[in-house]
Formats: C-alpha cells, structure tokens, sequence
C-alpha cells in the first residue's frame, strides 16, 4: 500500500516491515528479486514487483522458493546485487542449493530474507529457521522494528559482499506485518552492469571458482568456509545493530534479539524496573558477537533470554560460558531451559512482563485486573463469545470442489480419503470441506504421500485415495509427485483445485495465469495440457457443476486399471472475480413457503453441512436465510437444496 | 472535534472485525494520517491465515517519543476499541478493557460458522450491545452496516466507523487529516468515502 519507491531522504514513511526489508533492498542497489509466496513474507515481492521496471530490476514470483533462490544467486555470481526472500518453510525447500552455495561463495552481495511464523498462526508449523544459519555458517541478523528492517537489510548486502557469502535477514510475522515509522535514505543512482567472470583458483587453475568438489576437495572448501566465518565474527562484533541500554550493575541482564527486543523494552518500562533490569540487544545472533557479550555478562548475576522460537540465542551464550576461564563468575541463566519463558509459541508483551515479573519475584497488575468487578465480568462474557473458525470464503470454488469430493468418496462407499495439500484447498481438513482432508504436511506432499498409499493393493488396501492440490503448489511441488505415480503406476487421483490465483497468500500469479509479477503477460502454462502430455487420463471439471464432478470423480475411482487420473476443477477464485467486478452474479433468495425448517428432514443440509457465511439458520424463525452482506451471489447453494427452497434470481 | 495531543503515552486503539469488513485499509489510514501529523505509530493487522471472516484486531499504539513501541498491546491496555462486529469488540474488551476505555461499536453481527451451522449461539444482541455499554466509560453504537447498505456497498462500513472515531474526540486527528490520506490512497473512491466519513461524523453528533 505504501510507495516504496519514494525518492524522498529524511522523511518519515508509515512502512510495513516486509516493506521495509524491500526499501532496504532498493536503498542498497539491488538489481534482482525473487521469491515464492508464502505468509508472512509475501509483501516483500509484493512491494518490490510492481516498481520494479520504473528502478530497473528484474523481480519475478518464481514456481518454488528453490528455483527463486537459484536465480538470485546467478545474478549475484554475474555481478549484480540480489534479495531472495520467503517463508521458514521455504529455507527448508532451498537447502540443498543453499549448503552447496556457501562452499564456493558469492559475486555481489545476495541477501536471503526468510520470514519465521511463532505460533504457526499462518504456516503448518511454527519453525525457527535459525539453526540452519548456524548449520550452514551464514550470517545472520535480526531487525527489531520496521526502521531495521530497512536498516539492516540495506547492511546486509554490504556484509554479504565484504565477506563474499550469503547473508540472512531474519523477520517473524508481528515484524513483517507491522507498519511503523522508517525514516528513509537515499536511493542509489549507480549504472549496474552484469557479467559472468570466469574466476578461477590458484590451487585449481582447471576449475572454476564457483563449482563444489571435483578438484576442489570438499573439504578444502570447508576450511576455507570457516576462514570466512572467522572474518564474518571479527565484523558482527562491532555491528551497529547490538547495542546495550540500562545501568552499569543490574539485578537482571535480559539479553533479547529481534522484534522481541521491543517486547523487554516495553516490559522493563510497564514495571517500572530501568534502575534495575539492563536490555541487551543482539542484531547479529549468528555467529554470536562473543566479545561484546562477554564484556555485558558481568553486569549480573542473573541473565533471562527473550527470544523467538527455539533457545538459539540462549544456547549459543550457554557455549560461552562454558568456555569462560574457570575462575569465571558465572551467571545463572534463565530462559526457556528453565522454563521462565515460554519454549513454545510466540511472544507477547504480556509474556514478557509475566517472565521478568517472575524472576524479579515481583507482582504485575494490569489496568484490567486491578479492578476486580471488572476483570471478572470480562471473563464471564469471554467465555460465551463463539470463536471464529477458518472456512471458505463465500462463494469460494473449494466449498463446491470439497462437497463433490465428499459425494463421491461416499457413494463409492469403500472408505476413501483425500490426502490434502498447502494453501486455501488445506481448509478441507476443517468442517467446511466436510473433513474431509485426512493427511496434510508440506507444499506437494499431499500427491506424494499419495503415491504410497497408491501402492499398497498388495497388503490388501482397498480405499481409494485422492490427492488434493491447488494450482500454484501443482507448479511449486505437485509435479514430481504426478510424474513418479504415473511411472510407477500408482493408484491415485489428482484433484488439482484450480482457482487460477495463489489466493491464501493475497493472489499472486503463477505460471497457469500467464501473468508476471510485474503485471505485464508471459508464457501461460496449461495445467490440462501439462498434464496430458505424462500420458495420464485427465478430466476438466467446473466444480460448480457438483453433479458432473461428482460423477467423473466415481468413474475414475471405478476404473479398471485401478483409481487413476487427474480431474482438474476450474473456476476462478471469488475474491478475484469479486475485485474485477464487484456486482453479484445472483441475488439469493429462501423462498419461505419450501423451506420446511426441521420438519424438511434434511437436517438443515444448507447451514449445518455446507456452511457457507452467507447462509445463515435463522433461529426466530426456524429456517434458512441469506444475509445480504456477506453471500457473494454465486447460487452454488440452491444446488444443494432438496426442496429447491434457495432461489437465485439472475440480476 | 479533534483532541489537541495525547491524553496518554502510548495512546492504544484496538480495531476489531472479521476478515473482509476493511479492518486492514482502516487501520492503515488512521496510521499514515498520524505519521504525517508527527507522531510515531506501529500498527499491527493481527489476521492470521484469514481472507475473509476470519477474527481481525489491529492494534495501533501511538506516541509522541518512542519509536520502538512493540506491536501488540498488553491484557487490559486499550484506551479505544472500534468494533466493525459487535462479538469481536467483546472479544477484545474482554481480553484489553479497563474501566477507562471508550468504544465505537458496529450494531450488525456477521455470524461464526459455528452459529451459522446451529452448534453455537450468537449472543443476545442487545445484551451485548448493553454489556459493551456497561464496560465502556463511554461508548458509541452506530449501525454502520446499515447505512453503508444504503450508500450501496456494506464496504462502507470501515469509512463511516472512522469517521465516528473522529467525531469521538479520542484521537490527535481530524476530517482534513483523514481526508488528505484518502484522497492521496483511495482516488477512484475519493468521493463516496467522503461521504460515508461524514456520515460518520454526522452519527456521533458532529
């Protein structure tokens, strides 16, 4: 929402930190972007794509964070400065490349932004990526606030060029997703020229420099690695981005890094304790700033880590004072070893303040608990509020594709189940597919472990399995699953919910809408066409038509050479139609004359199993009705209704 | 109509809804209108993995000095609470109210799945609404869905709730302010969201 691109220095922007870490980037020249999708990383390509040909860059949405992470670091071999980011999940996906990558080095700096999810309020796990820096000996650093996240982006190319290696830029979701104050600088002006040195080693004049192992024995290049390193911990020592606050002797060291940094802050005021609790701040958390932390242990007896999510930080201060020399003092640590703080979840304020409030063994009243009537009130009236529950949105294609799924699972009656997939489609595991997702782990696993269970006819497995996938995870993971089950002659079916949007992420293109990034057309990639060509049978279904659905779905579980096939449901996602034209297509009706409430006997089939937000049981009245507000006039409902009572009126 | 500055440092405003009402476009007013006025702010959209009817809070904290503010506010910490959905203004009072809090309440429910599907109820709405009175020192509610049905789009909503914020007296900011931000953000929709700020404004009495 905000414009990045704005060549305005010393001004003050409202920026969302994922905007932030996209300024920092065009602040430090980049010449190149990637990324796939993923929540709560997306807004950085997001930012960055639709400017990108007015600031001279090249910025794509590539099919998966592995190819987009490969891109990046051509350019930056080939003398152009690069910015890869994505979800944690997504480092999981580029490790490979990743691990081989630092054994030979980098061209221009290459920056790596992954995005962390404490608490998984968005992602299937809540996995702290940052063990793999220290795996695979990156640099990597922590911004606390939106003005760091442009800050520290911006250094983190000059980091990764002095050092000649990856640098990653660590955000989790209350970062990446929180707009504040970033006061801007100057937008380079420089001509970027890209060319491909053949650089080759003394040792090795007969290979080049960016190649791993052969004559380059993997384990000279790890010495060298570690040579590296060694520089990079000279450099974190004296990052500008740690730094101390608070007096010189202490009660308690809190020793924090990113946006849990603001949360010690803010708790250290809340209760009063800036005589006596000091705030040590870590930008760089990787290699750990031994030094300067060191020189910090001796202000306390007592130190308490505040970190997200895994004791990354603690640990690594741990090593250290195991190394001090015996004569040492050492501190007691507290942390989420000791269980002071909580080892799982996110951090919160309140959090914060319960930690230090514990181990300070002082009391915390918060301006809601120290009135007693009122606390207690509050707590009777939370407990009647009804929670809120993932679904589909109103009018959403899934609703239909899941409800045909369900259907024909059914009337084939031999215990099938559907083996579930990341993004919009996964909300099939939950009531509005009808539970119908059984299993559901990473993007293209679901066709994958698919294919497993498609093998086990001779250990006397029956149940026909279907595997569910959207389209951009088809074209992110989806295809080696496909192509090793048609090869090896698996027994499954491939429900491809094709949408035609990366639509849980906010819409990004793919390569099945032809769009680019940029806006501008490219090369569109047919799914149906894709899919034909592995020689595989293919259907092509509007899901809308639950009838035909349905029926093609049992057919194909009737095979004779067993359940094979791909059935593609087509229709587009509602909140992009809805965007395009905001006029319903229909407007929904219950006639009250049909609609027989619980005498009808179909035990509110409408409200109580298809659940759409915009179908509503009227309880006054004992029967259905479409609130106005929220039904997106898609008349999929009156579809469903055995007395033909849900009317839709074209318009 | 405006407060001259700060009753409070940090000042913090929750505005609570479902995915979909324009929580998000709301809270990204407010925030940029302060920023030009001077003030540092962080606002957070706490959404989730939710497109739509999800449960949205976000939660704005303004200051006139400190730049580093965390995103969310602590138990029983709000000074303001909107509602563009009156179960979601309980759900946060219920978590950030305190005997000083003023709210702004949207009269029109949008119902869980769960109620729409019979396995749990909506509470009572004017006992809710009452209840919202009751633990608010002062509180508004307007029937915003209504008038932006009126106006054509339930979209209207968020606009016409900012502007009863704005005519609550609660905040360093004024029509022009907000004004200026939607021109410079919402162009096509300039003038129909003048119209449901003022109709806002008109609700609250001013």
């Amino acid at each position: 929402m905000a414009n990045i691109e704005i060549d305005a220095p010393e001004t003050n922007q409202l920026l969302l930190g994922n905007e932030a870490i996209a300024r920092g980037a065009l602040e430090a020249g980049i010449g190149f972007a990637t990324a796939y999708p993923g929540t709560p990383s997306s807004e950085i390509m997001g930012s960055l794509a639709p400017i990108a040909k007015k600031m001279g860059i090249y910025a794509e949405w590539s099919v998966n964070e592995m190819v987009a992470f490969e891109a990046a670091a051509g350019a930056s071999l080939a003398n152009i400065r690069a910015i890869s980011s994505m979800k944690g999940n997504g480092v999981n996906v580029i490790s490979d490349f990743l691990i081989n990558l630092q054994m030979t080095g980098i061209g221009k700096g290459l920056v790596l932004v992954v995005c962390d999810d404490p608490g998984g309020m968005a992602s299937s796990n809540e996995q702290d990526t940052r063990p793999i820096a220290k795996w695979l000996n990156i640099p990597l650093l922590e911004p606390s606030t939106a003005q760091e996240c442009k800050d520290m982006t911006k250094w983190a190319f000059d980091l990764s060029e002095e050092l000649g290696m990856v640098c990653m830029v660590r955000s989790v979701i209350f970062l990446s997703h929180t707009r504040g104050n970033v006061r801007l600088d100057k937008l380079p002006k420089k001509k970027k020229e890209a060319y491909f040195a053949d650089i080759y080693d003394v040792d090795n004049p007969r290979q080049s420099k960016f190649t791993c192992g052969m004559q380059f024995h993997p384990y000279k290049q790890s010495e060298e690695l570690l040579k590296k390193f060694a520089k990079a911990s000279a450099k974190c020592e004296s990052s500008p981005f740690n730094w101390y606050a608070g007096p010189d002797k202490t009660e308690l060291l809190i020793i924090t890094s990113g946006i849990c940094w603001t949360y010690s802050t803010e708790a250290v005021k809340i209760l009063n304790l800036q005589d006596k609790v000091g705030v040590l701040k870590l930008g760089v958390t990787w290699p750990l700033p031994e030094e300067f932390v060191k020189k910090h242990l001796v202000k306390s007896q007592k130190i308490l880590f505040v970190e997200e999510i895994a004791p990354f930080v603690e640990r690594s201060v741990m090593e250290l004072v195991a190394n001090l020399p015996p004569e040492s003092i050492r501190p007691a640590l507290h942390g989420k070893r000791s269980g002071d703080v909580r080892a799982w979840g996110e951090q919160s304020l309140d959090l914060v303040i319960q930690s230090i409030a514990s181990v300070m063994g002082i009391a915390y009243n918060s301006r809601q608990s120290r009135s007693i009537e009122y606390s207690q009130k509050v707590r009777e009236i939370s407990e009647i509020l009804p929670h809120r529950t993932l679904t589909f949105c109103p009018g959403c294609p899934h609703r239909a594709s899941f409800w045909a799924i369900k259907n024909a699972l059914q009337l084939d009656g031999r215990n099938g189940f559907v083996t579930g997939d990341i993004g919009c489609t996964a909300m099939g595991m939950i009531s509005p597919g009808s539970f119908q997702v059984r299993t559901y782990y990473a993007m293209g696993g679901g066709v994958g472990i698919a294919g497993g269970f498609g093998h086990l006819g001779q250990f006397g497995f029956t149940q026909p399995v279907i595997a569910v996938s959207g389209d951009s995870t088809f074209f992110h993971a989806s295809i080696p699953g496909l192509i090793n089950g048609i090869w090896n002659q698996s027994n499954f079916i491939l429900a491809i919910l094709d949408n035609d949007a990366t639509a849980m992420t906010g819409f990004q293109p793919h390569p099945g809408t032809g769009v680019k990034a940029t806006g501008e057309s490219g090369e569109k990639i047919s799914i149906e066409a894709l899919c034909r060509s592995l020689g595989v049978s293919v259907e092509v279904c509007d899901p809308f038509n639950i009838k035909m659905t349905t029926a093609t779905l049992l057919s194909l579980m009737a095979g004779a050479g067993g359940t094979k096939g791909v059935v593609l449901m087509q229709r587009e996602c509602e909140l992009v139609r809805a965007h395009k034209d905001r006029k319903k297509p229909y407007q929904m009706y219950i006639d009250p004359n049909r609609c027989i409430g619980e005498a009808c006997g179909c035990n509110r089939l409408c409200t109580r199993i298809f659940s759409c937000p915009g179908l509503v049981w009227d309880r006054e009245a004992a029967k259905a009705r479409i609130d106005d507000a929220v039904c997106a006039g898609c008349g999929l409902c009156a579809d469903i209704c055995t007395q033909e009572a849900i009317i839709r009126e074209e318009v | 109509m405006s407060i001259k500055d700060l009753t409070k440092d940090p000042l913090n405003l929750i505005i609570a809804g479902v995915g979909g009402q324009g929580n998000v476009s709301m809270s990204f007013l407010i925030g940029k209108a302060l920023v030009k006025k001077g003030y540092f702010v962080t606002v957070f959209d706490n959404y989730g993995a939710s497109q739509r009817l999800g449960a949205v809070a976000s939660h704005i904290k303004i200051s006139k000095e400190a730049s580093n503010n965390s995103p969310l506010l602590h138990e029983g910490d709000a000074d303001i609470i909107v509602g563009l959905e009156p179960v979601e203004l309980l759900r946060n009072l219920s978590r950030f109210g305190n005997p000083d809090v003023m709210t702004i309440t949207n009269s029109r429910p949008v119902y869980p799945i769960g109620v729409i599907s019979g396995e749990v109820e909506y509470p009572d709405l004017n006992r809710a609404l009452e209840t919202i009175g009751m633990l608010s020192a002062k509180s508004w509610v307007i029937h915003a869905t209504e008038e932006a049905l009126k106006l054509g789009d339930p979209i209207f909503a968020n606009v016409i709730l900012l502007g009863a914020l704005l005519g609550s007296c609660t905040l360093p900011l004024d029509k022009n302010s907000v004004e200026e931000v939607l021109k410079e953000q919402l162009p096509k929709a300039f003038k129909m969201n003048m119209v449901a700020l003022s109709k806002g404004l008109e609700l609250v009495g001013q």
